[in-house]
């Protein structure tokens, strides 16, 4: 298992989704993906995106203007 | 054993493509959604950067129209491919800078190169006949099905009884029958079938699902073209056509000047790209200079600026200056007074 960090900073939704989305196929089952955003519309749009396509938030978290969603790749 | 079928929805978040999407897997269809991404699209953006549309469900309509159906959805960034759509549209604009008719021509041109690409049958959009006068017509629609390249594969379950048979129905994947004849600009059909589908909460956006169909998000892109003498654009500059107050006091500059803390704090992200300035001595707005700038133009650009915050009716304010570079310096100005700010100045 690896887990990775992917810089979303300064970019709106949907664009964290569709990067988060591009890292994920790179990944492999189980590995984990920290997601570093600016836009707090990924609080919803990336649990969102992780629930239809199979993969399991471990944890939110905001501060300083900062959102962080850190998920496990799913099958 | 007979062919699982597959096919994918075009899915913009609103009720017309969700509706057509759920008409489909009714029939046993496996369907997974794709939705472009071309910078323009209104989901998501402006209540995340401003403060007043916090009230809003701050969600993005196509992945909530997803879960709604239990479907995978594809979010594809179009935004460079795009650009020659939008800067030489074949079929012109509509009435605004909206290239409606080469738009779909073009994003159902994509989905038939991922249908290709993951070994799906058809693909199927939420489009009415008569319910969009560029794009959505009975002419224009056999249009987009030839010229996209998907032919006889685009299937368009909202209105199919009135358009010619496609090959999902003739060779028998999905019932004919089952779809739907809907015409024109009226909503109660599709309120009512969402009725009948048990489907009680979507997404109806006003203003479309594009700020290319928005007057004065054309008029901003306008001036964008005019500034620089060509038809070119990157993300950042059709970002922030959608933050703050635009003012072109002079054919040299323009400033953006945040409307509101939200619009504050996303302009602080483009400090190290432009010029920026706020009043130091009293409360005010950040504000970017976009263009060339001669010092006295930044004493002007100043002045303008200082009437946009508390200290507007003061003899005289400091404005706090940050170069690219990071550098500060403090000018002392008088803020203009309003009819100093001419109207036609407002992009």
């Amino acid at each position: 298992m690896i887990k990775e960090t992917l810089n979303a900073r300064r970019l709106l939704c949907p664009l964290p989704v569709i990067r988060t989305q591009d890292k994920v196929k790179q990944l492999n089952v189980g590995d984990q993906l920290e997601v570093i955003c600016t836009d707090p519309g990924v609080m919803q749009d990336i649990p969102a995106w992780c629930r239809i396509n199979g993969h399991t938030v471990l944890e939110t978290k905001s501060g300083n203007y900062e959102y962080i969603v850190t998920l496990e790749v799913g099958a | 054993m007979k062919k699982q079928r597959k096919a994918v929805a075009l899915i913009s978040g609103g009720l017309d493509s969700m509706l057509a999407a759920k008409t489909i897997m009714e029939q046993g269809i496996h369907v997974e959604g794709i939705n472009f991404f071309t910078g323009f699209c209104v989901e998501g953006h402006t209540h995340a950067i401003r403060e007043k549309d916090k009230a809003r469900p701050n969600r993005n309509n196509a992945l909530w129209v997803a879960e709604q159906l239990g479907i995978k959805l594809h979010i594809v960034d179009v935004i460079e491919e795009y650009k020659k759509v939008l800067i030489n549209p074949k079929h012109g604009y509509g009435a605004h800078m909206n290239p409606c008719l080469d738009c779909k021509i073009f994003m159902v041109n994509k989905a038939k190169q991922w249908i290709v690409e993951n070994d799906f049958d058809f693909i199927i959009t939420g489009e009415v006949i008569g319910q969009r006068p560029m794009s959505q017509t009975k002419s224009k629609m056999p249009i987009v099905a030839k010229q996209s390249g998907a032919d006889d594969l685009l299937l368009r379950p909202m209105c199919a009884k009135n358009l010619p048979a496609t090959l999902p129905e003739i060779e028998g994947w999905v019932d004919r029958e089952k779809l739907h004849d809907i015409t024109g600009r009226s909503r109660k059909p599709q309120f009512e079938m969402a009725k009948r589908m048990g489907i009680d909460d979507y997404s109806q956006p006003a203003g479309g699902c594009c700020f290319l169909t928005d007057k004065y998000y054309s008029a901003k892109l306008v001036d964008l073209w005019q500034s620089q003498g060509s038809k070119e654009y990157e993300l950042d500059d059709i970002m922030l056509l959608k933050v703050g107050r635009h003012i072109r006091p002079k054919a040299n500059f323009k400033l953006i000047i945040a409307r509101e803390e939200g619009e504050g704090r996303f302009l602080q992200g483009y400090k190290k790209d432009f010029i920026s300035m706020h009043c130091s001595s009293h409360t005010g707005p950040l504000a970017l200079i976009d263009g060339t700038i001669s010092a006295e133009d930044l004493y002007f650009a100043a002045s303008i600026v200082a009437r946009y915050g508390q200290g507007r009716n003061a003899e005289q304010v400091d404005i706090n200056v940050i170069d690219k570079d990071g550098s500060e310096r403090t000018i002392q100005v008088k803020p203009l007074k309003e009819e100093e700010i001419h109207k036609e100045w407002h992009v």
